[in-house]
């Protein structure tokens, strides 16, 4: 989130799309409530009726995939009547950015598109470039080619005749919600977008939430209390898991993990980091050197000198996207010898179940660490397959539940709270520390002694926590330390640290070897003064805005908004006197409120920076310049759909590869599927189909049909029901509501079949996956599955064909 | 006068806010039995479940957890639970946990007890085994036909994170890429 949980009561406006807070973040909805005591609109957008949508203001009906028609008509909306924050888009947007004359737009391509590579040329997005190397640019925002004009250019097309059309929202429904949330530009109107998987997970994902930050800019609703662009995460620690580089293209701390064209660490140093000619640009991102080696040193230490670039030849270096999907094709081809799952489930998780699970199969050997069986380490005994068949070695490892042991997690918020250990273990269960503690000191023993590929990154590996492991001295040195005594200027005194002092900031981090810190975000988390993620002090700001600033701790630097710089103007005035995220002191030459989005003094001073700090224009980007797929969203429809696609004549979107398993033809697989969850289970259902309280609640897979299609298929409530797809069949119980309805296409009615997808053949409670039924076909940005939209068909009767 | 609700339940009070009873809080008498509660050591946690990081404090009695409930402290939560956070005690105490380390040999229809000792040993060397077999020092380029240093292993492959720590998401990607492991991904991916 660029914002947090309790920072929704200050909203006017929170418009829930592809997600549903009310069901799977329930706590959220007291700030969401607290928000509505004080006359804020709830505003739902969801194929389903929801627990959410029944508390919401305004209820709009969307068929799945048809988000970036829905977000781009607002963005049209917006436009037209005249209801963006036009000094905020002006100033802190690319808006009046000039772009270059080769990109264009025409019958759903952008310019230009080469058939060889089935890519896009990103070189005919780019900036058109002054004498002095910055964007040209038109603060008048009326020249043809400045990003403005070429964004309304743009969703012109997406009126809302056309965009009703597509989505099969009602037009009524359509204009109260764009009147309402649109209405959230006036300065003094904070307007929040919530969204989840709903909106992730599609072939055009990325674009979606592209779609939902640029509709913030132009409201400017991004920095400001009560606003920004929040995705409610879906697990206790993803966004700590995904902080600390656990996805095949990062490092910690969201640095790109090398590739084999990264020769030297300074070569790709020099190309990674970015450079900006704009002397008001803040450009964060050219710092990453210092966070890089800071990491490098954190994990060879000693050894990683500046002579050696600090080990950089350790790292391995990726020759492609290895995704998920990606990684299990590979195991399903017999590529993968060994698989390692730490409380992950792919035989659940991920799409096209079937596969996920045949290709289990193929591998030499799979270790699994979790707190009971689960559908991936019981798989060799799965029902339907005979185990003789099956040569996979399984360890399954008994692992340590939350009260078991200490350590600290990361809410959506980017609140990093501490928690502790209440009791041991049941039995010989570990935590996951622990385990990996001794998968890495085992292995350093066995190559130290016996050497075999390339030891080095091993054996001189740094690794020193202590018999149990010491989850302290991670923290630490996740935070980092100096690594010899140093003096550093601070404005007019010099503070001094002493080899081994925790680093406070990450502004002290280094690209000399003389500090270590295995995240950068997460620098002054745990600093001399102890550990800031444990601190309980729940006092809020004097603004009463829901920071709490010593409450836990949050990265980065313990702000609480991102990017609250914009939520003033040039002078440093709040635009939004009642909401005063930061306010500078003229007096005290210094921000009060948040932690500030960058300390320089306010834009219109000579050491003013841009809010984007993140960005090297330091503005953010209406027009983005680096997806792959294009500069501006673009509605497609997902590759499974009973729908042309009426804005243009390219039917999906250009660089997603099809694969074999899919089917369009709507005599086989008539009806939209989509899947989603509820509130008594959670995610592959391990942690919730063995507690009695929550199976009494949910005992059973059902899928969710309309009384319409019910009727017509003679289904009625709690009968069996077979839902089928190219990839596979699953039985279920029906429940037939008037929660879901049909969708209007092109005159036709097409229904939909919606179901979680929580069960699975493992634990007390068992039943058929949803994602037997879905399809690897992915994203290119960001290779997630479409879960979301796929076509099906659903007959009455248990048996399987 | 405000009284929080846990010192309400742990009997912190000495105001005549309880004139009524003639005992201090969490103490039997004659209308109502002691609370379960009192005296208890307690520790606080985070939900494992969400992301909206609920506080939690646990109650420990003999070593087993006996109660959780919501962290009125937490800015967050103040108190509340979903039907899942409210469910954790029964995380805590089932006797479906696992407990001992298990292993299934190739074609075994059926699991066999190991000792922690016995397994980590034996997944060593399978992890050295596979890597040896597969590290890959150098990759010759297709397209440009040069050679590059890429130091990596495509024979093992790690997923999960989204339900560890953030001390163990970190020693487990230190750890995968020393191994040269580039496989790594998780739920976030999905």
């Amino acid at each position: 989130m660029t914002n947090h949980w309790n920072d929704l009561k200050n909203s006017d406006c929170i418009m829930a799309i592809g997600c549903n807070p009310a069901e799977n973040h329930p706590v959220s909805f007291k700030w969401i409530e607290a928000a509505k005591e004080k006359g804020a609109i709830l505003i739902a957008v969801d194929p389903r009726f929801t627990r959410t949508a029944s508390k919401a203001d305004i209820y709009a009906h969307i068929r799945p995939g048809t988000d970036i028609a829905f977000i781009g008509g607002l963005i049209n909306y917006a436009l037209q009547n005249n209801l963006i924050h036009k000094e905020y888009v002006r100033e802190y947007t690319n808006a009046p950015f000039i772009i270059v004359e080769k990109f264009d737009f025409n019958e759903g391509m952008f310019g230009k598109w080469d058939d060889n590579e089935k890519a896009y040329d990103m070189n005919a997005w780019a900036y058109a470039i002054d004498e002095s190397g910055r964007a040209r640019r038109d603060p008048t925002l009326k020249d043809p080619r400045c990003v403005f004009q070429l964004l309304k250019k743009h969703y012109s097309r997406y009126d809302v005749e056309t965009v009703c059309a597509v989505t099969g929202t009602k037009k009524d429904d359509y204009l109260r919600v764009a009147q309402t949330f649109c209405g959230t530009g006036r300065p003094d109107r904070a307007g929040t977008i919530l969204y989840a998987m709903g909106i992730t997970q599609s072939t055009h994902g990325t674009q979606n939430v592209r779609a939902v930050a640029m509709l913030q800019m132009l409201l400017g609703n991004i920095g400001i209390a009560g606003g920004g662009v929040n995705a409610l995460r879906g697990e206790s620690n993803v966004q700590g898991s995904t902080d600390h580089g656990l996805l095949f293209h990062q490092l910690p701390g969201y640095l790109p993990s090398p590739e084999y064209s990264d020769a030297t660490l300074e070569a790709t140093l020099t190309k990674r980091l970015p450079k900006t000619n704009e002397p008001k640009s803040a450009n964060w991102w050219q710092h990453g050197g210092k966070y890089a080696i800071s990491l490098l040193k954190a994990w060879w230490g000693q050894d990683a000198t500046a002579e050696n670039g600090f080990c950089y030849d350790y790292l391995p270096k990726r020759s492609g996207n290895y995704s998920y999907i990606y990684v299990m094709r590979k195991v399903l081809q017999g590529h993968v010898e060994g698989l390692v799952c730490m409380g992950m489930n792919p035989a659940m998780g991920g799409p096209n179940s079937l596969k996920e699970r045949e290709a289990l199969g193929r591998l030499k050997w799979l270790v699994t660490a979790d707190l009971w069986e689960t559908e991936t380490s019981i798989f060799w005994k799965r029902p339907g397959v005979n185990p003789k068949d099956i040569n996979t070695e399984v360890f399954m490892l008994p692992a340590a539940a939350s009260t078991e042991k200490e350590g600290s997690i990361t809410n959506s918020g980017r609140w990093a709270q501490w928690r502790y250990k209440a009791v041991e273990s049941p039995g010989e269960a570990k935590s996951d520390l622990w385990i990996i503690d001794q998968f890495s000191t085992r292995l350093k023993a066995v190559y130290a002694k016996e050497g075999g590929a390339f030891p080095d990154p091993i054996v001189k590996l740094a690794w020193d926590y202590g018999h149990e492991p010491d989850v302290h001295r991670v923290a630490r040195e996740i935070n980092g330390y100096f690594t010899r005594d140093t003096s550093v200027k601070e404005k007019d005194k010099t503070l001094e640290f002493k080899a081994g002092d925790q680093v406070p900031s990450f502004t002290y981090l280094s690209d000399d070897g003389s500090t270590v810190s295995g995240c950068w975000i997460y620098c002054g988390s745990y600093t001399r003064e102890g550990n800031m993620m444990a601190r309980r002090d729940p006092t809020d700001l004097p603004n009463g805005l829901g920071i709490h600033p010593k409450w836990a701790w949050a990265w980065p630097a313990n702000r609480r908004i991102l990017y609250n710089r914009a939520s003033v103007n040039r002078a440093g005035e709040p635009f939004d006197p009642k909401r005063p995220v930061i306010v500078w002191n003229q007096v005290e030459k210094q921000w009060q409120g948040d932690v500030p989005d960058g300390g320089a003094p306010p834009l219109n001073d000579d050491k003013g920076t841009y809010p984007i700090i993140m960005n090297p224009e330091g503005v953010g980007r209406l027009y983005a310049l680096t997806l792959r797929d294009g500069p501006f969203p673009e509605h497609y429809e997902p590759v499974e759909s009973p729908a042309r696609n009426l804005l243009s004549r390219v039917q999906h979107n250009p660089l997603v590869k099809v694969t074999s398993d899919i089917e369009v033809d709507l005599d086989k697989y008539p009806y939209v599927g989509t899947t989603y969850r509820v509130t008594e289970h959670w995610q592959a259902g391990a942690m919730t189909r063995s507690l009695p309280w929550l199976v009494e609640l949910v005992p059973n897979m059902f899928v969710e049909i309309s009384q319409s299609l019910a009727k017509s298929k003679g289904i009625r409530n709690g009968d069996r029901v077979r839902v089928s797809t190219e990839r596979g069949s699953l039985e279920a119980f029906a429940l037939v509501t008037a929660r879901i309805k049909p969708f209007i296409v092109e005159g036709r009615s097409i229904e939909q079949v919606g179901m979680p997808w929580h069960f699975g053949y493992a634990g007390m409670a068992t039943g058929d996956s949803a994602n037997i039924l879905t399809s690897a076909v992915e994203s290119p940005d960001s290779s997630i599955p479409e879960y979301k939209a796929f076509l099906c068909n659903i007959e009455k009767g248990g048996k399987r064909p | 006068m405000k009284i929080s609700r846990r010192q309400f339940l742990i009997g912190g009070l000495t105001t005549t806010g309880m004139a009524a009873s003639k005992n201090p809080a969490g103490a039997a008498s004659s209308d109502s039995p002691e609370l379960r509660i009192k005296g208890l050591k307690t520790t606080t946690t985070i939900c494992p479940f969400c992301a909206v990081g609920c506080g939690m404090i646990v109650y420990v009695k003999e070593g087993k957890v006996v109660n959780i409930e919501g962290d009125d402290l937490s800015p967050i939560n103040q108190g509340a639970l979903c039907s899942k956070g409210e469910a954790l005690f029964q995380v805590a105490n089932n006797n479906r946990r696992l407990q001992k380390p298990m292993y299934r040999a190739p074609g075994s229809d059926r699991w066999e007890e190991k000792s922690w000792d016995w397994v980590l040993d034996r997944i060593a060397k399978r992890m050295k085994e596979t890597r040896d077999s597969t590290f890959m020092p150098k990759e010759l380029n297709k397209k440009d036909g040069k050679e590059y240093t890429v130091n990596r292993t495509e024979g093992l492959a790690i997923l999960g994170g989204a339900s560890l720590d953030n001390e163990e998401c970190y020693l487990l990607g230190k750890f995968a890429r020393s191994v040269g492991i580039v496989y790594l991904e998780h739920q976030a991916r999905l």
